[in-house]
């Protein structure tokens, strides 16, 4: 038997392994289910690493909250009442996409605001072009007449 | 004519400038702000429950119901928490100069490690609890180590400071809340 083949075998079942070292197998009733769960967690933020989703993280936050989406999901929990129990907890902060209110409205509207100021910039600024190019009476009389010559 | 001139006479040419200096102060506002401190939505809500057993006595059980009627403070800390040394000397001062109890939530902890702790430094809790996994520490919205949180009389948590309690905090913050506890 060439050794080779038997150490890349070897490799390839050691790395089985430790796939599933890093996220432990989880049961679903269904694949529907199973979607869900990965679905929430990468809407839910790791609070200690900030700009890593609960999906991504390895900190032991992020494995406790997978843990607990798990559990809520096979609980019967919906998909309201698991971003309900984060919320009461981390605030709004911990959604990806915090809902729509008052302390949020700037976050929701900035785009849409900064979009329309540049949109109107651009007007501004081509119409100035446009309006810098007319010739008055007295300019179009003069270069008609040196153009005349 | 000069640039400097120019500009003043069309000031529409300093447009950019400000623009730059209004951006750059925004920049260096957001560096200042931490943006690691998150308001807890706890604030001003009941106190959630905590029932977890207490360590160095063998059977019995810190029941947070039992706290109502006095402010205490709940201070979340671990044996392998770096940042909690920094507090510990200003716990251990409170405890002796303030009438407010601290409770530890011990967090994810061992046993044993917790013990050495509490006996090297001394132990500036009335009683600590024991959450080895964290299960209740997730109810009050722990996300780093040390947490501390002020709880009145009635059960409703006043304050939460996440990172290690400076003297600052403790006398702009939390004595406000004492209320004659002081």
């Amino acid at each position: 038997m060439n050794m080779a083949r038997v150490f890349i075998a070897a490799a390839a079942f050691a790395s089985c392994f430790a796939a599933q070292a890093a996220q432990p197998l989880l049961e679903f009733d269904d694949a529907a289910q199973e979607a869900r769960y990965h679905a929430l967690i990468e809407e839910l933020r790791c609070m200690v690493c900030q700009n890593q989703n609960v999906a991504d993280s390895s900190a032991p936050l992020a494995e406790d909250l997978r843990k607990r989406t798990y559990e809520m999901i096979r609980n019967g929990d919906t998909d309201r009442q698991i971003f309900q129990f984060m919320t009461d907890r981390y605030g709004d902060f911990v959604l990806y996409r915090p809902p729509f209110k008052a302390s949020t409205a700037f976050l929701w509207l900035a785009p849409a605001i900064f979009l329309a100021l540049a949109a109107w910039f651009c007007w501004f600024l081509s119409r100035r072009r446009v309006a810098a190019g007319r010739l008055t009476a007295e300019q179009r009389a003069r270069a008609r007449r040196m153009l005349d010559e | 004519m000069s640039m400097m001139a120019n500009a003043l006479r069309q000031p529409r040419f300093l447009i950019p400038l400000i623009l730059f200096v209004t951006v750059v102060g925004f920049f260096a506002a957001g560096m200042r702000l931490d943006s690691t401190l998150v308001p807890s939505p706890l604030i001003g809500k009941a106190a959630p429950r905590i029932d977890l057993p207490v360590l160095n006595a063998e059977g019995r059980r810190f029941v947070s119901d039992t706290m109502k009627g006095r402010p205490w403070i709940l201070n979340v800390w671990a044996s392998w928490c770096a940042a909690c040394l920094e507090e510990h000397d200003l716990l251990i001062a409170m405890k002796n100069e303030m009438d407010m109890p601290i409770v530890g939530l011990n967090y994810k902890d061992a046993g044993e490690d917790a013990r050495n702790w509490l006996a090297r430094l001394g132990d500036p809790y009335l009683l600590t609890a024991v959450d080895a996994q964290g299960s209740q520490a997730l109810d009050w919205g722990v996300y780093g180590v040390p947490e501390t949180f002020v709880i009145d009389a009635e059960g409703l948590v006043r304050f939460k400071h996440v990172g290690p309690l400076t003297e600052k905090v403790l006398a702009e913050e939390i004595a406000p809340l004492m209320g004659g506890h002081g």
